[in-house]
């Protein structure tokens, strides 16, 4: 099968490619060199329009035993959002927390054509993988989590050799059919178990004696020596709470170069200055990423509305309770592997503290400067639902409209802001930057986001609009690998896309000091721990894609 | 469908003709225990599994059942499948409002059974799920602050059981979580002291699991509520009402609020199916408000069990699919949720609906309930019905017929089954795809 798009303007940032208006050569479901001799099977006439590689969401909480609390927690959610079946899509529902297929739907018809859930417990990776694998027409992956896990602090407290570490990392990506290892809240999870309260970057873990920044630098430094390519996924210490840009900075000081991803930063760029004693630290969170070529974000950006917050974070996330709205909320400490909590939320304009965070986002958009390293997400659904994509890359990459956004939010959040003096407007090749190319380089995926020859043939087809929130919610064409899946915003072809993991080496002894650990202490079996291949390609209905990893020193 | 042998796994043939499993999941509760050893005896009595190591009665009745033989029938003769299988899809093609009821499979047989009730705009719901929504309501009204098995195997140092004989619902709780031989934390397990408020079955069989102290707090089921809002007043230290209410144990529950404050990780549990009283939901949200208020200072936790013939598998599937726990209708094409109209019991007795589709693999007594529609039952061989079904087609279990999973009563953890024994029974997912494919 060989597919022509016809003169489109294509913007490929993996390969340099920046609005030049070429042809696309699709050969089974794969992009090929143009040959204009080649006989077409299919050839779409896509003139003026945008063409980039299918978007990645490179942190959506798709998959997973805390998205399945909040579904379950909040049947209002749901009412009024249903989706009805149709001859070819099952039915669905949902806004902050959708169904699975819902969801998958929803992604595909936004051009998306791969989701990567981050925060998946190694002990609920085959529920992960399990919902993933209902989250039809999208690739997927998983981050597993470690750092509050017992087993990895009993290491740390032990002074394990940094071997035995490592195999435990690559392990546990194995286990939980993962891509990459993210740390929320590094050993406050576990902390919280203790009863500690807050466990800031050189605070002890009451038990355990280990710190954050020794986890933090251990499994960075421990992932960089297996070969993985995405660094450390940081969700740092002290999320939400005013001041915690200090941490923050710290925490970028501390890795001395090691790599790391701080996700949703936003959440962690708060001061303590006005009356209010919140304000924004977006200015030097952004200094600092700037001058640090080893750390790069995503942005966690709030949308005004109704969401709920899902985090592995117990610790920070019952702090969060008192704002919960509707007033329910669920902390879980989830076995001697990590925790949970879900806590609805209801981002108001009107409300200081919200637009401030709203401003926030933004700042750190307009003020870091490498778009290769800043990612485009608003942490579905913490920040807001993936649905409002479109409407943030609007405020991007127009700031008439971002100024007129600014007018409607609470006044003294805009005098506290420097949103509406920052002129800069992201253009599409940046878009395409921040939501293709620089995810799959971040995540090692070596034939997804971009254009060129041999790459999976993910291709989204905009109808060029000056309203980029239109432009951005409805493509015309979308095509997986190969196949046109989504025409002018509606499902034409379902298909099921693959799991993406990495499968750093490790030395098998490491089974023997987890087979004495799951005996003494677990409720489960190591052999029923692992996620097997045949669960996800036979039970799921999946497939497998194994993404390089570099040698292991 | 699958053919006799397909997917065994032998994992050591021991010269004796015997295929021995170990490390195997056990399906008959929420628990899924996976310490099981099973061997699939030899011979004329191949297919017959017994319990090596580990398990418990409850598990012995399930995987030591003898299955009788079984032909998939038509109004109580035998067919072949396909014609039965296209009697099926007729069924469910002609009926306005197909009931998809009992639910008792592993995920895989939830996933296809969904498909089929979208698809046929039919009504989905668990012969447990009124259990379930005694945990949903609260839930969906407050939330909770909730523990997982391993955690509480580690790190309780008090243990609440609110009004549910674990020995007969879930027999190795406390075996395998309270008084296992050793723990992470806290000194040694078997010097936990468990505290039974209401019926919680009798005490002795708890301290033959090893379980050293036990104290008894003793409450009629009905006065469940009461005695839990005391030992809330007690703790909060607000008012008490006046000490002459005979129902309330005030000196008990005294001493039982002390042993909270004092502990470092408390953990209530209960059972969802025991609470089958009045305001047995209401046990569950003030044992929820409980856990709420003590961590305001401390820590302490809920542990819902339950889960038991694959509750906690429906009830999550159904939520990540269609965004709700059971109790679900298609039938205006998108999934409504309504736990008292979608009631499949009280559906058939208010004559809603024109089809029961009824699945039971693991237990021959889940049974349907007797109705005059059209029944379809993907059951079990052995099962017992009020009258012939119109179709029924005998399922394999999961976890000895075939492979699947099975999410657990903590609905964070799911095991994965294994198919143990060479099978001519389908699964429900391969009867439900292919009925749902010739509709
Ligand atoms: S306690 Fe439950 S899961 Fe464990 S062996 Fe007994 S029946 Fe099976
Ligand atoms: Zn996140």
């Amino acid at each position: 099968m060989l597919i022509r798009l016809k003169g489109g303007r294509i913007y490929d940032p993996a390969n340099g490619v920046d609005g030049v208006v070429r042809d696309i050569l699709i050969h089974d479901g794969r992009i090929a060199a143009d040959d204009p001799t080649a006989r077409i099977d299919a050839e779409y006439d896509i003139s003026g329009r945008v063409v980039m590689a299918g978007a990645i969401d490179p942190h959506t909480h798709i998959g997973g035993g805390k998205m399945t609390i909040g579904r379950m927690m909040l049947p209002e959610d749901h009412r009024g959002q249903e989706r009805a079946r149709t001859d070819l899509t099952r039915s669905g529902t949902g806004f902050a927390v959708p169904s699975t297929l819902a969801a998958g739907y929803r992604y595909a018809e936004m051009g998306y054509t791969a989701c990567f859930e981050p925060a998946m417990l190694p002990a609920n990776a085959r529920q992960a993988h399990m919902e993933m694998g209902d989250t039809p027409m999208v690739d997927k992956g998983a981050f597993a989590m470690l750092g509050s896990d017992d087993f990895l602090l009993r290491q740390l407290a032990a002074k394990e050799d940094f071997n035995a570490v490592k195999d435990y990392i690559a392990w546990t990506m194995h286990a939980a059919q993962a891509i990459a290892v993210k740390v929320v809240n590094p050993g406050g999870i576990s902390a919280f178990k203790f009863n500690q309260r807050k466990l800031d970057l050189d605070e002890s873990h009451v038990h355990y004696g280990v710190t954050p920044r020794q986890i933090l630098r251990t499994l960075s430094q421990g992932l960089v020596e297996l070969g993985v390519t995405h660094p450390l996924h940081v969700h740092g210490c002290n999320l939400g709470v005013p001041g915690n840009f200090a941490t923050t900075l710290d925490t970028i000081r501390a890795m001395d170069g090691l790599p790391i991803h701080l996700t949703h930063i936003q959440f962690h760029s708060y001061g303590t200055e006005g009356d209010m004693k919140f304000s924004s630290a977006a200015a030097p969170i952004s200094e600092l990423v700037n001058a640090h070529k080893n750390v790069s974000i995503d942005v966690g950006q709030i949308l005004f509305g109704q969401t709920c917050t899902a985090s592995g974070d117990s610790m920070r996330q019952y702090g969060n309770t008192k704002s919960a709205n509707p007033k329910k909320w669920v902390v879980m400490d989830i076995e001697c592997d990590a925790g949970c909590g879900v806590v609805p939320m209801k981002y108001k304009d009107k409300s200081f503290v919200n637009a401030l965070q709203w401003a926030i986002g933004l700042e750190i958009f307009l003020l870091v400067d490498d778009p290769w390293r800043v990612f485009l997400t608003t942490d579905h659904p913490n920040g807001a639902p993936f649905t409002t994509y479109p409407h943030l890359i609007r405020l991007l990459m127009d700031k008439g409209f971002r100024r007129d956004m600014l007018q409607k939010i609470h006044p003294d959040a805009q005098k506290a802001s420097i949103v509406g003096s920052l002129d800069r407007e992201y253009s599409l090749y940046e878009i395409a930057i921040m939501t293709r190319a620089g995810p799959a380089r971040s995540l090692g995926l070596k034939d997804r986001g971009h254009l060129a020859p041999g790459a999976n043939a993910d291709v989204t087809v905009y109808r060029d609009n000056e309203d980029r929130e239109a432009m951005f919610t409805t493509p015309e064409y979308v095509f997986k690998n190969g196949e046109l899946i989504v025409r002018d915003g509606r499902i034409v072809k379902v298909v099921q896309g693959a799991t993406h993991v990495a499968r750093p080496e490790y030395d098998a002894g490491i089974e023997k000091s987890l087979a004495d650990y799951f005996t003494r202490y677990h409720t489960v079996s190591l052999s029923n721990f692992k996620v097997s291949d045949e669960e996800i390609i036979r039970h799921d209905r999946g497939s497998i894609v194994v993404q390089p990893t570099g040698a292991r020193v | 469908m699958p053919t006799a042998s397909q997917g065994i796994e032998s994992q050591a043939s021991n010269g004796s003709g015997l295929d021995t499993f170990t490390s195997v999941t056990c399906p008959f509760c929420g628990l899924h225990c996976d310490d099981l050893e099973v061997r699939n005896s030899s011979g004329a009595d191949a297919g017959h599994l017994t319990i090596a190591r580990n398990g418990c009665e409850r598990a012995a009745r399930g995987f030591e059942r003898r299955p009788p033989p079984s032909s998939p029938q038509i109004g109580g003769r035998d067919t072949d499948l396909a014609t039965a299988l296209a009697t099926a899809a007729r069924l469910i093609g002609g009926a306005r409002l197909p009931l998809y009821g009992g639910l008792g499979t592993d995920v895989e047989g939830v996933r296809a059974i969904m498909a089929l009730a979208d698809r046929s705009g039919g009504v989905v719901d668990h012969h447990l799920s009124a259990a379930i929504q005694r945990n949903m309501g609260v839930l969906q009204t407050q939330g909770w602050i909730m523990s997982t098995l391993t955690e509480t195997r580690n790190r309780a140092d008090l243990v609440i059981v609110v009004a549910s004989d674990l020995m007969t619902l879930h027999p190795r709780f406390f075996e395998r979580i309270v008084a296992p031989a050793e723990a992470m934390f806290g000194g040694v397990p078997s010097d936990r002291t468990v505290v039974l408020v209401g019926d919680c079955g009798h005490a002795d069989a708890i301290t033959r699991t090893g379980v050293k102290h036990v104290v008894e707090i003793p409450s009629a089921n009905d006065d469940i509520p009461v005695v839990l809002g005391v030992l809330r007043s007690m703790l909060k230290g607000t008012q008490l009402p006046a000490r002459d209410d005979q129902r309330v144990p005030f000196n008990e529950l005294a001493d039982l609020a002390l042993r909270c404050k004092r502990a470092e990780y408390g953990v209530f549990v209960w059972a969802p199916q025991a609470l089958a009283f009045r305001d047995g939901d209401l046990a569950v949200q003030i044992v929820t408000d409980i856990v709420r208020d003590i961590n305001k200072t401390t820590r302490f936790a809920g542990l819902s069990l339950g889960g038991n013939d694959g509750a906690a598998s429906a009830a999550s599937v159904c939520s990540w699919q269609s965004g709700y726990p059971l109790r679900v209708s298609f039938a205006s094409g998108a999934p409504d949720y309504d736990p008292y109209r979608y009631d499949i019991r009280r559906m058939l007795e208010a004559g809603e609906g024109d089809l029961l589709v009824w699945t039971a693999s693991f237990d021959p007594e889940a049974a349907p309930p007797a109705t005059g529609l059209p029944l379809i039952a993907l059951a079990t061989p052995g099962m017992r019905f009020s009258r012939e079904p119109d179709v029924l087609i005998p399922v394999g279990t999961p976890g000895l017929d075939h492979s699947g999973r099975l999410v657990r009563c903590d609905s964070v953890v799911s095991l994965p089954l294994r198919q143990l024994r060479p099978s001519r029974l389908a699964s429900v997912t391969e009867i439900a795809n292919a009925i749902a494919a010739s509709l």
